[in-house]
């Protein structure tokens, strides 16, 4: 597979997918039940891309899964993104050292 | 006049910039790990600027994934962008011609849309062009020291700044879980599909980029069903913080 091919096809719909609706499209949409499946979008894919695949990104699983759980508190009492960001990568950090 | 809109734009990307950059540095590692070049890391960041997306790329590129299963999972992936450019249409001053559109319209992601839209004045495009100039940069800088330079690193600092941009995605999927019950549920059942298709061995067939769509498409589906939104509110989910 030519990873240039790879790159022209990710930018040509992601780049339509944005612009098209923005040019050509200045109406609201009123099928409500299409509006939602679009509302809900963004969480499945995340939900779906995160878990389990998060506890795979490290290669030392126990890591891994602190670094997880460490989002997930981070998460759940109100942090912002960075800190979020920042919760998980410093429990991965920590369970390594740990481990060596 | 015109100065200063610009650089009130400038001034509402800068946050959005910070946190691009740390995010698009493991990226740059991550794109590296799955044996893209560098280069080819930057590539993408510049010419698509969204994490979701690219992020799934780059394990479809590194598993030698079909060109359909990439368009499609590109397509399902970054499909909130339509609903984003919709809602953003509306918010567009009479001075945001096509052109304007055309050129800038591939800028929005999913902070840059919630800041646009929180402007209490219409859109106009040099303040569309302040707004998005930084993240801009942040996201294809971070990426390029990140592809570059992540291999510098030592492994567990590797390996902690690789796992922030899953952080980055509980960080967006929690609040909204906790605020409405429907999009708990419909996450919840994405999740559940997902480790469905990992751990059942009939499904092994199935790639991660087509198992991302059909979680998100099946459980979004389910979602549509059973809590189709109220006209009032469709406008402001999915358009919560994220890239």
């Amino acid at each position: 597979m030519n990873h240039a091919i790879y790159l022209l096809i990710m930018f040509g719909v992601t780049y339509i997918i944005r612009v098209l609706p923005l040019t050509a499209v200045r109406k609201k949409i009123k099928n409500r039940y299409i509006s939602s499946f679009l509302a809900y979008i963004p969480y499945t894919v995340l939900g779906a891309m995160t878990f389990p695949a998060i506890f795979y990104s490290v290669e030392n699983g126990t890591a891994a899964a602190a670094g997880a759980a460490a989002a997930l508190a981070a998460a759940f009492f109100g942090r912002g993104l960075c800190t979020v960001a920042a919760c998980a990568s410093a429990a991965v950090y920590i369970v390594m050292l740990i481990a060596g | 006049m015109k100065k200063t809109l610009f650089i009130a734009g400038l001034t509402d990307g800068i946050p959005i910039a910070a946190g691009y950059f740390a995010v698009s540095f493991s990226f740059g590692i991550a794109a590296v790990a799955a044996g893209l070049a560098p280069l080819e890391a930057l590539i993408i960041s510049m010419t698509n600027l969204t994490s979701a997306g690219q992020f799934a790329a780059i394990g479809i590129i590194s598993g030698g994934g079909s060109y359909i299963e990439m368009a499609l999972s590109q397509l399902v992936i970054n499909l909130r962008y339509s609903l984003m450019g919709l809602s953003l249409s509306q918010k567009l001053d009479s001075s945001f011609s096509r052109l304007h559109s055309l050129l800038l319209g591939h800028a929005v992601t999913d902070e840059i849309f919630a800041v646009a839209m929180s402007r209490p004045k219409k859109i106009r495009p040099l303040y569309f062009l302040g707004l998005t100039a930084l993240p801009y940069i942040g996201w294809s800088a971070g990426t390029a020291a990140g592809a570059f330079l992540g291999a510098l690193l030592p492994d567990a600092l590797r390996s902690a700044l690789s796992v922030s941009l899953y952080g980055m995605f509980i960080a967006i999927i929690v609040p909204a879980a906790k605020k409405e019950r429907p999009i708990l549920i419909v996450t919840a059942a994405a999740i559940a599909i997902s480790c469905i298709i990992r751990y059942v061995p009939a499904f092994s067939f199935i790639s991660s980029g087509f198992s991302i769509i059909i979680c998100a498409v099946a459980a979004s589906a389910i979602g549509a069903c059973l809590f189709p939104a109220d006209e009032d509110e469709q406008n402001g989910q999915g358009a919560e913080k994220q890239i």
